[in-house]
């Protein structure tokens, strides 16, 4: 490897996550600490025929915040001209990018927009008059989302499954070190449909109660509704501990499409990568963000490839418990929330773990506590055998 | 760092050509599904489970595998190999018919074997399984070919050391319209062995080309 070191830090200077526990960072941090869950049973046609167990942001709750904010704004378009998912990121994406002090409209911004569904809802008989059929299209989702904050780059989008978040925060590092961009917007939203949760139930892969990660007693995992943006720049922001995204990797499995690998050799390989370009060993890790989706599968390859990276021993959580499992904003708010861990020194207890129900031991975090933390490890993995792994490192 | 495309494979408008060469036309094209049927059927790809793939991943995996029988990548590492496709439609071939599983609830039969595929990086997936590729990969979505993004994104891994070899390109498919350019990009001075192609430089300009004229 050749003098990654020496390249210019990329900073996390601001973020937000909405969820089903609040609609900032903040909100969603002091849901975390009190280790409340926001998965529940919801009884909704519009979702599916039987109930399902997901944790979903409240719609009134969307409306009534879209339309206070962006009819305010002075706008061409009213709230009511966006839809669900696009009112969630352009909310997400107004509360980072005020803090951030970054002006999206610069030249050197980039914006990018992870998403696996987008605007799916769309293909919905009772969405069908209301939308432009266009916005089915990803690229058209971020071009709205661009123009509504006067951007002039072309958006970038990524679409790849459940490491979409991670690999979105990737290319941003990297372009931003390339030094073709010195800013960067990176938001990720997907929302709760019809369409993903029979795809998933078609699977039989939905837990009937909210998920239990790395648990004995796992029974599949809990979808939920998520966005989440994380600014990124060269410059520190002033006045913050900084944080830096400091190594990523992704790697493919070759193995299966729906399945992980049999080993976790893949995972492991990406970890091992992320780890060497951040410049740093194993030991140097304090803490691991697992992707933890509570399918027996995925967490057993998760535990063997954390064994192969030697990192069996560093404290390790799934937010999957509290958020389920968001998608396209997996990769964003699960970093935001390891990162704000580094920054408050607190590790979030794993929510639904109680004896550990993989093969390879784990360090599953299972109460709350006060730890002094540096750097973190997030990982993720998903469909197509893609895994993805990113270090933070508080300087 | 200077990078070439050392094969190439461009599907559309009913044909197939690989590093210059016409290897298929269909003058009496009837749908996307008989015709890389008898694409694949013609060049003898013998592997099964492309009967089971939705129509981006046929597309993409069987551009790829012509790209590979021109090219062979197999003297790097996996690890090595890399994947950076993109695409304008996402997977929303494959997400009609899925919704048309679930849009009745009287006739409702979603099935994971459809599911699976309303992804748009299973294709990548897909190319992995078959040629043992473990390196970076990265599934994009842009309005139209973006060729300075592929150039961006391809160089920038090169330049890190990251991937020796990178399967690259545009893989779109939406209804019975389709487009692939799959470029097979590696480092430049590596002995080059297919006498019946010269490579070409590794550029917008260049990409630019192999999408409008080839």
């Amino acid at each position: 490897m050749t003098m990654l070191q020496q390249k210019r830090p990329v900073y996390v200077v601001a973020d937000n996550i909405i969820s089903s526990l609040g609609f900032t960072t903040g909100e969603n941090f002091v849901n975390l600490k009190n280790n409340i869950s926001g998965i529940r049973v919801h009884e909704d046609p519009i979702l599916s025929p039987a109930p399902v167990t997901i944790s979903r942001i409240d719609t009134q709750e969307i409306t009534s915040r879209a339309t206070r904010f962006m009819d305010s704004q002075n706008h061409d378009r009213p709230a009511a001209a966006y839809t669900r998912l696009e009112k969630l990121i352009i909310l997400s994406m107004h509360d980072a990018v005020t803090s951030s002090g970054v002006d999206p409209r610069g030249k050197r911004v980039l914006f990018i927009l992870s998403t696996t569904k987008g605007n799916i809802d769309l293909l919905e008989e009772r969405n069908r008059t209301a939308f432009n059929h266009r916005r089915l299209y990803l690229w058209e989702l971020a071009r709205t989302l661009g123009t509504y904050f006067g951007m002039q780059n072309t958006p970038m989008v990524i679409s790849n499954a459940c490491i979409s978040g991670v690999v979105a925060i990737t290319m941003a590092k990297r372009l931003i070190q390339a030094g073709l961009y010195d800013q960067a917007i990176v938001t990720g939203g997907d929302i709760a449909t019809e369409f993903v949760i029979s795809g998933f139930q078609s699977f039989q892969a939905l837990s009937p109660e909210p998920c239990k990660p790395f648990d004995l007693n796992r029974t599949g995992l809990s979808l939920g509704e998520g966005c989440g943006t994380m600014v990124l720049s060269a410059e520190p922001a002033p006045e913050q501990i900084n944080i830096i995204v400091a190594g990523t990797s992704i790697s493919n499995d070759a193995n299966h499409i729906s399945g992980p690998s049999r080993t976790g050799e893949e995972l492991s390989a990406a970890i091992n990568q992320s780890i060497s370009e951040a410049g740093l060993s194993p030991t140097d890790i304090h803490y691991i963000s697992a992707h933890g989706t509570a399918t027996p599968f995925n967490d057993e390859m998760e535990s063997k490839a954390i064994g192969l990276s030697h990192l069996a021993d560093v404290p390790l959580n799934s937010y999957k418990g509290y958020w389920g499992h968001t998608l396209g904003a997996a990769g964003i708010i699960e970093s935001v929330a390891a990162i704000h861990s580094l920054r408050e020194d607190f590790l979030i207890r794993s929510a639904g773990f109680e004896t550990r129900g993989v093969t390879t031991p784990v360090n599953v975090i299972d109460r709350n506590r006060r730890a002094k933390l540096t750097t973190c490890l997030k990982t993720a993995s998903g469909f197509g055998g893609c895994n993805a792994a990113a270090i933070y490192q508080k300087l | 760092m200077e990078l070439t495309v050392t094969s190439f494979c461009h599907i559309h408008e009913n044909k197939v050509i690989v590093n210059d060469n016409l290897l298929f036309f269909q003058g009496n094209f009837i749908n996307f599904a008989d015709f890389i049927k008898t694409v694949y059927k013609q060049e003898q790809i013998n592997y099964p489970k492309f009967y089971k793939m939705d129509s981006v991943s046929k597309l993409g995996f069987l551009a790829t595998d012509l790209v590979l029988k021109a090219r062979t990548i197999a003297g790097y590492a996996s690890e090595a190999v890399g994947i950076i496709f993109s695409n304008s439609s996402s997977s929303l071939d494959t997400d009609v018919a899925h919704h048309e599983t679930i849009c009745d609830r009287s006739n409702y039969f979603p099935s994971p074997s459809v599911f699976v595929y309303t992804l748009p990086n299973i294709v990548i997936g897909e190319v992995c399984i078959k040629h043992k590729i473990k390196g970076e990969n990265a599934f994009l979505v842009s309005e139209s070919f973006d060729p300075q993004m592929i150039f961006n994104i391809v160089h920038e891994h090169f330049e890190n050391n990251r991937m020796e070899a990178c399967l690259c390109g545009w893989v779109e498919m939406m209804g019975n319209k389709f487009n692939a350019l799959v470029m097979l990009v590696e480092k430049d001075g590596r002995a080059h062995d297919t006498a019946s192609f010269a490579p070409i430089a590794f550029n917008v300009t260049k990409m630019k080309e192999l999408f409008e004229h080839n």
